[in-house]
C-alpha cells in the first residue's frame, strides 16, 4: 500500500444513511474532522425508502391526546416481546419528539395538523381543536396505544434523509461515496479505522481515525424476498463480527412485513393498516378481528404477519403463481386520502403491479424487512468488545427493540441514535489521540489485497458466486423465517455450514478488473454467511418464541430460561459462531402480556 | 401474451480497461410476466456477463439510482417494464455525468457539488430549543414544500436537457426545483434577492431555453414547467427591485 493514500479523520463514519448521517453532524458541529463512507450516494440509501413515519410522543392530534414517553416506553417493550434494553428504551421515548422538531427546523416538510371534524374508517368520529393547527401531525401504526407516527405525506425517509444530508452539505462534511469497508483495522483491544474499496476502482485504501463508527443498516438481502434496497447485505455487522472479539445480539430476530407486494416484494408502508386499510382473504373476508379482537390490523407486526400467514397455512390465501398471498383493502380510504397520505402506495401498485388500488386490491404478504439484531454496544453506542469502535441505527444491537420493533420506531431510533452516538463519539475524539501502528494498518491492507489477487487471478476454485448466494436466501426464507422449527433450523445451520466452506472456493467467471460486480460479490459473500449462520444457530438454540422468533415446537415465550440477549462472536478460523448469553435489563416494566398476539396459535 | 426473445444493446466501456475501446454489446433474454429493467439487468449479469455494470439501490422507484437512456430516452430502469418496450432494447448510460462504467454514472458526486453551488439548506440564525414545541405550519404550506421536496436527483431531467448537455455549469430543471423548495419555505430566511445572486444568472434561471423535456421525462412528476416559471418570476423581481 502507498502511504500517501492513507485518508485520516478524527472521525470516521461507515454508512451515510439517517443515523450516519446524524453521528457525522454531531462529531462536526464539534469542532472534528469527519468523513462518511457509503457504498451509494448518501440521498440514495434506504432510510428514503421508509414512507411510513417516525414515532414520538408529542400528543398532538384527537387520537394521540394525553400521550408522553411513558406510554411510548410501554408500547415499545411490550412490542419487544420485553426483549429490549429498557434504560435504552427510556432514553429513546424521551429524545424522540426533540428529534422530530429539530428535523422540522432543518426543513422537514411535517404533515401538519388540520383543524376539524372527521370520520374514521371504523366509524369513530374525532375533532382535531383549534388550539393544535398547525402542529406536527401524527398517524396510527401498530402496537401503539396512541397515534404517535409523526410523517409528511407518503415520504417521510426520504425528507428526512434530504434535510439531514442537506446540513451535511451545510457543515461540509467530506463524504467519499461508492466505497465499501471490507475490514476494520483492529489488534483486538482498539479499532483504529477500516480497510476501503473504492467501487469506481476496485482500488483498496486504508481509512484512519480515532473513533470508527459503524451505521451501514441491515441485511435483508440475505433473506430471497425482502423490502430492503440491494444495498442492504449486511456489510458492517459482518466486519465487526470478523473481528472475533466485537458480538451481535439477538441475530435471530428478523422482522417480516405484513404487506410487502407480491411478487415484487416492495414495502407499502404501515400507514395503509393505521390509516384503516383492511386484510382480506380469498373469500374476501377481513380475517384479523377473528384472531385480534382489540387491535385487528394493528397489532404488532410479527403479531400480523404470524396471522397472515397461519391464515394461509389453513387454506385462507389466494393462490398465484407466485405462491399463496392475501389481499389489502384501502378502496374504502377514498380517492384523495389515498393519493395524498398514501400516495407511494398508489405509485407501487401502478408501477409494479399495473393496478389501480384507488379500485382494487393490492396482493401481499409478510416479507423480510427489519434486522433487529446487530452490532452489540453499550447505551453509549460503544461497541462491546473493541474500543474506539461504535455503532448506531439498524446496524447495531443497542438494544431498543428486543424482539420486535414498532412500526415508526426505526426512523426515530436512526436520529435519537444518530443524536446520542455521535455526542459520545466527539467527547472521545476530543480526549483520544490519533493513534496506529503502522504495521498493523499495512497488514490489514495486505489480508485485503491478497484476498482480491487471489480472486482476479482465477488459479484455482469453482464456486459460482451468485448460485451460492441465490442457495443462502433460499435457505433463510424457507427455515429460518416466520414459522420456525428445530429440524428445519437444524438443516438450515447444516446447509449454510456448507455454503460458507463452498464460498471460500468461488472463482470469478470475468476478469475482476475495475469496479467489477462479480468481485464485490464475492468478497462479500462469506460474511454474509457467517451473518446467515449467527441467525440460524442463535434461531436453533432459543428453545422459546418471543416476538418475531416463533418456534412452532416452543410456542410460548419463557422467561424464566429465555429472559436473555443472545450474543454470537466468530472466532478466529471457525467454521460457526461461538454463542453467549447476557441478561437483559429490566428496569421499570417487569415481564407480562402484550395485550396482543396471544400464542399459541391454534 | 406471447412470449418474447428480447435483445438488449447495451453500452459498455470499462475504465479500468482502457485499452478495449468503448463498445455497444448485444445480449439476448427471454421475457418473463411483469419483468422490469431491474429483472432483466440482473438476470443479464448473473446469467451471461458477471462484469455488467448497473446502479440499482431500492428498485421501487424512490432512490433515483437507476436513471439511464432507455431505448434513447431518460428514464428509471427498476420501473421500466419491458412488455411496454419493442423487443429491441437499447440500453445507455445517462449523458452528462461522468461514466463509472457501462450503465454506471457518477451523480451523487454532481448532486453534492449542486447542493454546495445553491446552499441547498435552511439558512437560520434561530438556535434550536430542545424544550420549546415546533412552530406551526399552515398543512396546506407543507404539502407545497414536499411537492418541491420530492425530487430523487435521479438526474433523468439533467441528462434530458439541451443547455446542460451543452454547458457543464447550467443547474438544470433539479437545481431550479431545488431552490422553489427553499424559495417557498418561510424557515429559510433568506430574502429573495439573496437566491437572485446565486441563481439569476445564465447558469442559472436565465440559461434555460424552454424546451421542457425536464417536464415530460420527470420520473416522479414534479411539474418542473410551473417550478421553473416560479423561480424566474420571483428572481426576475427580485433582480428589478433588487429585494
Amino acid at each position: 500500500m502507498k502511504w500517501s493514500e492513507a485518508h485520516i479523520s478524527d472521525v470516521l463514519v461507515i454508512g451515510a444513511g439517517l443515523a450516519g448521517e446524524r453521528v457525522a453532524i454531531e462529531a462536526a458541529s464539534r469542532g472534528h474532522t469527519v468523513t462518511i463512507l457509503s457504498l451509494v450516494p448518501p440521498r440514495r440509501s434506504h432510510s428514503t425508502a421508509a414512507q411510513g413515519g417516525m414515532q414520538a410522543s408529542l400528543g398532538n392530534v384527537a387520537m394521540g391526546y394525553g400521550d408522553n414517553p411513558d406510554i411510548h416506553f410501554e408500547d415499545t417493550v411490550k412490542g419487544s416481546d420485553w426483549g429490549c434494553d429498557q434504560e435504552v428504551a427510556r432514553l429513546f421515548v424521551e429524545l424522540a419528539p426533540v428529534a422530530v422538531r429539530q428535523m422540522a427546523q432543518w426543513g422537514v416538510p411535517w404533515s401538519r395538523v388540520v383543524p376539524g371534524k372527521r370520520t374514521l374508517p371504523d366509524g369513530v368520529e374525532v375533532e382535531e381543536l383549534p388550539e393544535k393547527a398547525g402542529l406536527i401531525a401524527q398517524r396510527q401504526f401498530g402496537g401503539t396505544a396512541k397515534w404517535r407516527t409523526c410523517f409528511a405525506s407518503d415520504g417521510t425517509g426520504h425528507v428526512l434523509q434530504y434535510a439531514m444530508d442537506s446540513v451535511v452539505v451545510k457543515l461540509g462534511i467530506t463524504v467519499h461515496d461508492r466505497c465499501e469497508a471490507i475490514a476494520l483495522i483492529q489488534d483486538g483491544q482498539e479499532c483504529y479505522g477500516a480497510v476501503v474499496l473504492s467501487l469506481r476502482t476496485g482500488e483498496l485504501r486504508p481509512y484512519l481515525a480515532k473513533a470508527t463508527v459503524i451505521a451501514t443498516g441491515g441485511y435483508g438481502r440475505m433473506y430471497g424476498v425482502s423490502t430492503n434496497a440491494v444495498i442492504n447485505e449486511g456489510t458492517g455487522m459482518a466486519i465487526a463480527l470478523d473481528t472475533g472479539v466485537v458480538p451481535l445480539g439477538n441475530m435471530e430476530a428478523v422482522q417480516f412485513h405484513p404487506t410487502g407486494i407480491v411478487p415484487a416484494g416492495i414495502l407499502v408502508t404501515e400507514g395503509c393498516r393505521g390509516d384503516g386499510g383492511y386484510l382480506l382473504d380469498k373469500n374476501l373476508h377481513r380475517f384479523m378481528p377473528d384472531y385480534e379482537p382489540v387491535k385487528k390490523e394493528v397489532a404488532s407486526r410479527d403479531v400480523v404477519s404470524r396471522w397472515m400467514v397461519h391464515h394461509m397455512h389453513k387454506g385462507f390465501g389466494v393462490e398465484s403463481p407466485y405462491g399463496p398471498h392475501l389481499w389489502l383493502d384501502l378502496r374504502h380510504l377514498g380517492e384523495a386520502h389515498i393519493c395524498t397520505n398514501l400516495r407511494e402506495v398508489y405509485t407501487i401498485c401502478a408501477n409494479f403491479l399495473g393496478i389501480n388500488c384507488v379500485q382494487e386490491l393490492i396482493p401481499v404478504r409478510p416479507t423480510q424487512h427489519y434486522s433487529m439484531g446487530g452490532v452489540r454496544t453499550n447505551i453509549h453506542g460503544e461497541a462491546v468488545g473493541l474500543k474506539r469502535l461504535y455503532a448506531a441505527g439498524e446496524a447495531a444491537c443497542w438494544d431498543l427493540h428486543g424482539f420486535n420493533r414498532l412500526g415508526g420506531n426505526s426512523l426515530a431510533e436512526t436520529i435519537v441514535a444518530g443524536m446520542v452516538v455521535g455526542g459520545k463519539v466527539a467527547e472521545f475524539a476530543q480526549e483520544a489521540p490519533l493513534i496506529f501502528p503502522f504495521s498493523l494498518v499495512e497488514e490489514a491492507v495486505a489480508a485485503q489485497a491478497a484476498r482480491i489477487e487471489a480472486l482476479r487471478r482465477r488459479a484455482s476454485g469453482s464456486e459460482n458466486v451468485f448460485e451460492l448466494r441465490k442457495k443462502m436466501e433460499e435457505t433463510l426464507l424457507e427455515h429460518v423465517g416466520i414459522f420456525r422449527t428445530g429440524e428445519g433450523l437444524e438443516q438450515a445451520v447444516a446447509t449454510l455450514k456448507e455454503l460458507y466452506q463452498r464460498s471460500q472456493d468461488i472463482r470469478l467467471r470475468s476478469s475482476g478488473l475495475g469496479p467489477n460486480p462479480e468481485l464485490f460479490a464475492a468478497l462479500r459473500l462469506p460474511g454474509m454467511l457467517r451473518l446467515a449462520l449467527c441467525i440460524a444457530q442463535g434461531a436453533l438454540l432459543r428453545t422459546e418464541s418471543r416476538g418475531s422468533h416463533y418456534r412452532e415446537d416452543y410456542p410460548q415465550r419463557d422467561d424464566v430460561n429465555w429472559l436473555k440477549r443472545t450474543l454470537a462472536t466468530w472466532p478466529a478460523g471457525a467454521d460457526m459462531p461461538a454463542i453467549d448469553y447476557e441478561p437483559v435489563k429490566i428496569t421499570e416494566l417487569p415481564p407480562g402480556d402484550r395485550g396482543y398476539g396471544t400464542m399459541p396459535i391454534k | 401474451m406471447a412470449e418474447r426473445l428480447l435483445t438488449f444493446s447495451i453500452f459498455r466501456y470499462n475504465p479500468a480497461t482502457p485499452e478495449i475501446p468503448p463498445r455497444m454489446q448485444e445480449f439476448q433474454l427471454d421475457e418473463t410476466p411483469n419483468m422490469t429493467l431491474f429483472i432483466a439487468l440482473n438476470r443479464l449479469r448473473e446469467e451471461q456477463d458477471p462484469s455488467l455494470m448497473f446502479d440499482f439501490v431500492c428498485r421501487a422507484a424512490v432512490c433515483g439510482s437507476c436513471g439511464m437512456l432507455i431505448n434513447g430516452r431518460p428514464g428509471l430502469a427498476c420501473k421500466t417494464l419491458t412488455q411496454d418496450l419493442p423487443d429491441r432494447i437499447t440500453l445507455m448510460p445517462l449523458p452528462v455525468f461522468k461514466l463509472v462504467g457501462d450503465l454506471s454514472v457518477d451523480t451523487g458526486v454532481w448532486f453534492r457539488q449542486l447542493n454546495e453551488n445553491l446552499e441547498a439548506w435552511i439558512h437560520t440564525d434561530k438556535e434550536f430549543d430542545p424544550r420549546s414545541p415546533e412552530e406551526r405550519m399552515d398543512n396546506t404550506l407543507a404539502q407545497e414544500i414536499y411537492e418541491a421536496e420530492r425530487c430523487i436527483e435521479c438526474g433523468s431531467c439533467i441528462a434530458a436537457c439541451a443547455t446542460a448537455n451543452m454547458r457543464a455549469d447550467f443547474l438544470g430543471a433539479a437545481g431550479l426545483n431545488r431552490i422553489a423548495r427553499f424559495l417557498i419555505d418561510p424557515r429559510d430566511e433568506r430574502s429573495p434577492y439573496q437566491i437572485f445572486e446565486v441563481v439569476g444568472t445564465d447558469e442559472g434561471v436565465f440559461g434555460c431555453i424552454g424546451l421542457m423535456a425536464c417536464d415530460d421525462i420527470c420520473p416522479v412528476e414534479i411539474p418542473l414547467q410551473q417550478q421553473l416559471a416560479l423561480v424566474r418570476r420571483k428572481m426576475a423581481w427580485a433582480g428589478l427591485t433588487g429585494k
